[in-house]
């Protein structure tokens, strides 16, 4: 077994993932909690109607479409925005991990996270 | 009911999917899905794209704790994510040339058998300097050690390939059916690798998150994920999980086990209604 140097022992690499996880997802909250106090200040006082299923406008499908409407500070593209960061996390723990095992000098570790990372981006680009 | 009275009733109800979600293992979509098809009448398109984003969000927030307090075995979820990870791809690619509504029913009954199997702890495993080690889990440096209120705990890993296969089986289910499979993946942890009930529950939510980040971005692009929605779905789920997070800790896994068995009842029950009604 290849020698761990002490910087990236296994409590130093979980401490900082649990940093990165928590990071992400008060960030995507705090976007979210911003777009959805937008929202509700303009639109509290309407009937919620998902009853029926009418998908969302193409705006709010897309990346690029979500980054325009939350530039021009639309409640529901912001909270949209926040979503994004909030789906990144992982991919970003993921990512991390690669780096992580990298510093290790832990080789079989590399690359089983290089394959989870493969397969998560083909099913992002897929869709 | 006002939108601003239906966020607040959608956070309260997030709020309890969270945290059981992080104190399982099974992520929120079991709390969220009937909440908002049944009690608030949302179609379940919505339902399924808010449900997805619970899931991230009870995976991430419970994981910053589970992780730096060493709940979480990482080399083992990473490993076991490339088995959920191309699963879920198969079953995607399954999803069109096979009937979701049968297998939805006999998944919901394999659920309530291993729901009554969860229920029985399995003999400790004895681990310490003279337990013959399994080969490939010490080839792939998994054993490890978790808090308990009487200090560090070691545990040994056994059956790698058959939790392996199991995991690819969860993922493919996840892939064709649209849900978190933390269920599977908390008893293929929990009874075939002998891992201690909490780091069975807490590396299942560690992975979670990366299974249904993979299949965000088809939902997101169906239009399913409605902003809307899932606002109060991330604050009170969020909330939840630190919650649960910090329940866990000194929670007995009696405890933990009797919770696990009765959410997945429920998810079985589930299954086997939607299946049913015909909306899988």
């Amino acid at each position: 077994m290849p020698p761990v140097p002490a910087s990236w022992s296994d409590e130093k690499v979980e401490t900082i993932m649990g940093n990165l996880l928590r990071a992400g997802v008060v960030l995507a909250a705090a976007v979210v909690l911003a777009g959805g106090l937008i929202y509700l200040l303009l639109h509290g006082a309407a009937q919620p109607g998902y009853h029926v299923f009418r998908g969302e406008p193409a705006d709010l499908r897309s990346i690029r479409g979500i980054v325009a409407e939350a530039v021009t500070l639309r409640g529901r593209g912001i909270i949209q925005l926040g979503l994004l960061l909030l789906i990144a996390t992982p991919i970003a723990r993921v990512a991390f991990s690669v780096y992580a095992f990298a510093r290790q000098g832990d080789r079989i570790y590399i690359v089983v996270t290089l394959i989870v990372l493969t397969l998560l981006l083909y099913g992002l680009a897929g869709s | 009911m006002n939108l601003v009275e239906f966020s607040l009733v959608l956070m309260v109800g997030s709020l309890a999917a969270g945290f059981l979600g992080a104190l399982t293992g099974l992520g929120g979509g079991v709390v969220i899905v009937p909440l908002l098809t049944l009690a608030l009448g949302v179609d379940i398109r919505y339902a399924i794209g808010a449900s997805l984003i619970s899931v991230i969000a009870t995976s991430s927030g419970a994981a910053s704790a589970y992780v730096k307090e060493g709940y979480s075995n990482i080399r083992i979820g990473m490993f076991l994510e490339i088995a959920t990870s191309s699963g879920a791809l198969f079953g995607a690619f399954l999803a069109s040339s096979i009937s979701t509504q049968v297998i939805g029913a006999v998944f919901g009954i394999v659920l309530l058998y291993s729901a009554y199997h969860s229920l029985r702890p399995h003999a400790a495993q004895p681990c310490d300097e003279g337990t013959p080690r399994d080969r490939i889990a010490t080839l792939l440096r998994m054993d490890g050690a978790y808090p308990t209120p009487e200090g560090q705990r070691h545990y040994c890993v056994r059956a790698v390939p058959l939790g392996f296969g199991l995991m690819f089986g969860a993922g493919t289910l996840s892939g064709l059916l649209g849900i978190g499979s933390g269920a599977l993946k908390v008893i293929a942890m929990d009874q075939a690798m002998r891992l201690p009930f909490k780091v069975s529950s807490t590396t299942s939510n560690f992975m979670i998150g990366v299974t249904a980040a993979a299949s965000a971005g088809v939902y997101l692009s169906r239009g399913y994920i409605d902003p809307g929605l899932a606002m109060p779905v991330v604050l009170g789920v969020l909330g939840g999980s630190f919650l649960g997070a910090r329940f866990l800790a000194s929670a007995r896994a009696r405890l933990l086990r009797n919770i696990f068995a009765g959410v997945v009842v429920m998810l079985a029950l589930e299954m086997i209604y939607n299946s049913l009604k015909g909306r899988l």
